[in-house]
């Protein structure tokens, strides 16, 4: 069985060129679509189980049936703006095999006639943007892309990078047309969601980068196949970013049911020093926190989400014992203050309040009326905002607080943080990192 | 009020100008033709790469060229944390905080680039060499401690390797 569909071509010298690319068999699969009718393309996407790898998880050939029959132009936003802390997966993707990304581009345009794609990369990744734009014109310059799809279809299909400027908003998918409209991103209610109204008011695709990549794979093997790699309802590998306290960080391309302790302890050589895990982070910092004793658990979605938390983005983050948990929390929600667009007054006012709470328990200024407040405040976020940063800010706050109660009481108690100097853990040593088959 | 656009324009050098109408003309091709205000983004970068801060003379360049209004082309300048509208040093040296990179050192760093800068976040060197910022994740996690150095990215940062880079731009 396939046990590498992205990253099995990371490494290879030259692996971003259309030439090596093609060498490995690249653009075959758009060539096989050419050859099926759209909706059957559709149709093999929604049996291969794949859901979504930007955050939400959700169905992706559920998604692209959502567009309406009859209005037209369509359009494709992919999504490159990997900011959710502790992802750090699509880069990768870009640059190491960018036409994986492309063909990927060009068979959803294809399957959804859809003739205009713009990729949304966040502005801090400049290399990746350069590296991607090349990539598109050598794809250009062959004729893959332009007026006839792959040089043989009556199908125009133009695709562009447009990079953002900072702003982690921008990843969610409503503000990601705002900022591609040319404005500042404030997210829009929902619905109607963008499959339906969205580019310019018209229908809007938009999926991650990573899920994207996965379709060439699709519909070469079917299916079936993408299914029969994962479990129940998700299909596939998928691509774990993890990082902070194991000995070997890095992105992990395994099966969407892969087991998180197996993860940590036998492709990323366990944690230094022989520590225990006291906490993991699993799908980027807005998914809430798993205690150490429970990271005997399926990164499946629908197993994380039986286990109180989500999958999220992929992103990993580890602490061992020696790691504070309320100066984790509140560097945490210093972050979703930070980025909160302030549209909504829960959000806006209660991200900086619950950053400020955790700033006066970690320098030993807080009290236990203050960690109830935490909670108190997290729940009346919850649920109350136009887009899910409001959630994404409060679900750590209440995780952490619940799991790690005896913690935050300790700082109140002993009016200081107990692990003095060391809060970030006692090693904070940087390790070399597995991307694939690339060290770094 | 603000100045109308095309005495914004003489203020500018006028090379600079033309060459800026050239960047505008390539990049107003990637939208719609009826849709020329999404562009605002990447012309907004065009603009500051080549004039600096986005001032008000140079927003309302980007506002005339693009034919949108002054108050939205200041709504996205000071929206996104890439674009400046007040000067900044030589060079914008970005440090990542957040958790991953804190768990792998970065708040050493952190500390030792406000010592060794003498300035805190925010700030400019008095030498107008360097700007300091503190940013959010970079997307670097597996490769922390992170940061961009004039957009840049450097990865498994020790303090070494930060007084290596910084040494070597003037
Ligand atoms: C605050 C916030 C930030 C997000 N950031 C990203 C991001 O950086 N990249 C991404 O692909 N999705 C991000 N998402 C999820 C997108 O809204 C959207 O669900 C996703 O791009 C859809 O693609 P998918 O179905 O292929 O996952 C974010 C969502 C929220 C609420
Ligand atoms: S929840 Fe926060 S980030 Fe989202 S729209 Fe409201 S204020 Fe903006
Ligand atoms: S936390 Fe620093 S790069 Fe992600």
């Amino acid at each position: 069985m396939t046990d590498r569909i992205l990253t099995a071509r990371w490494g290879k010298p030259d692996s971003a060129s259309l030439a090596s690319y093609r060498k490995d068999g690249g653009y075959r699969a758009l060539d096989k679509a050419l050859g099926m009718e759209p909706a059957a393309i559709v149709d093999e996407v929604k049996r291969s189980n794949l859901r979504g790898r930007g955050g939400a998880g959700f169905a992706t050939g559920l998604k692209w049936s959502f567009l309406p029959k009859d209005v037209r132009p369509r359009y494709l936003a992919v999504n490159a703006d990997e900011s959710e802390p502790g992802t750090f997966k699509d880069r990768y993707i870009i640059e190491h095999d960018p036409h994986q990304l492309i063909e990927g581009i060009a068979i959803t345009c294809w399957a959804n006639d859809i003739h205009l794609a713009y990729v949304y990369i966040r502005g801090e990744f400049a290399k990746q943007a350069r590296l991607l734009e090349q990539a598109i014109d050598e794809a250009r310059a062959a004729g893959i892309l332009g007026p006839r799809l792959l040089g043989k279809k009556d199908f125009a299909l133009d695709v562009f990078v447009h990079r953002g400027a900072g702003a982690y908003i921008c990843g969610e998918e409503s503000a990601l047309l705002e900022s591609l409209e040319g404005k500042k991103g404030y997210p829009r209610l929902k619905p109607p969601f963008p499959a339906v109204v969205g580019l310019w008011g018209k229908p809007t695709i938009i999926n991650n980068v990573e899920t994207l990549a996965n379709v060439p794979w699709i519909v070469e093997h079917g299916g079936e196949a993408f299914a029969a790699l994962g479990t129940g309802k998700s299909g596939g590998l998928r691509l774990y970013c993890v990082s902070g306290h194991v000995n070997r960080p890095g992105v992990y391309e395994k099966p969407v049911h892969q087991n998180l302790k197996q993860l940590l302890y036998e492709d990323c050589g366990g944690i230094p020093g022989g520590r225990a895990v006291k906490a993991v982070i699993p799908g980027g910092s807005s998914a809430p926190v798993l205690a150490g004793h429970e990271i005997d658990v399926s990164l499946e979605f629908d197993a994380l989400k039986a286990a109180g938390t989500m999958a999220g983005s992929g992103g990993i983050i580890v602490f061992d014992e020696s790691a504070c948990m309320v100066r984790a929390l509140w560097r945490i929600s210093k972050f979703y203050a930070e980025e909160s667009c302030g549209q909504c007054t829960p959000c806006r006012e209660g991200t900086p309040w619950l950053e400020g709470i955790l700033e006066k328990l970690e320098e030993g200024h807080g009290t236990a009326a203050d960690v109830a407040k935490l909670e108190q405040l997290a729940g009346n976020i919850m649920g109350q905002t136009i887009c899910a940063l409001g959630d994404a800010a409060a679900m750590p706050v209440q995780s952490f607080v619940k799991k790690f109660r005896d913690e935050f009481l300790r700082h109140a108690e002993e009016r200081r943080c107990p692990f003095g100097a060391h809060a970030w853990g006692l090693d904070q040593t940087s390790r070399e990192a597995r991307v694939g088959d690339v060290v770094y | 009020m603000t100045s109308p656009p095309a005495l914004a324009a003489a203020q500018l050098p006028r090379e600079k100008v033309e060459h800026f109408d050239r960047e505008v003309e390539v990049i107003v091709k990637r939208y719609p033709a009826d849709r020329k205000a999404a562009a605002l983004i990447p012309v907004l970068r065009a603009a500051q790469e080549l004039f600096g801060p986005l001032n008000e003379d140079v927003q309302g360049l980007v506002a005339s060229r693009l034919g949108v209004s002054r108050a939205r082309v200041d709504e996205v300048a000071t929206f996104y944390v890439m674009f400046h509208t007040k000067p900044v040093g030589r060079h914008v040296v970005e440090m990542c905080t957040n958790v991953s990179c804190c768990l792998t050192g970065a708040e050493k760093i952190w500390a030792h680039l406000q010592k060794k800068l003498g300035v805190k976040p925010g700030e400019t060197t008095a030498d107008g060499r360097f700007t300091l910022r503190e940013v959010e994740c970079l997307g670097s996690c597996g490769t922390a401690p992170a940061m961009l150095v004039d957009e840049e990215m450097h990865e498994r940062l020790t303090v070494e390797k930060v007084d290596e880079i910084l040494g070597r731009l003037s």
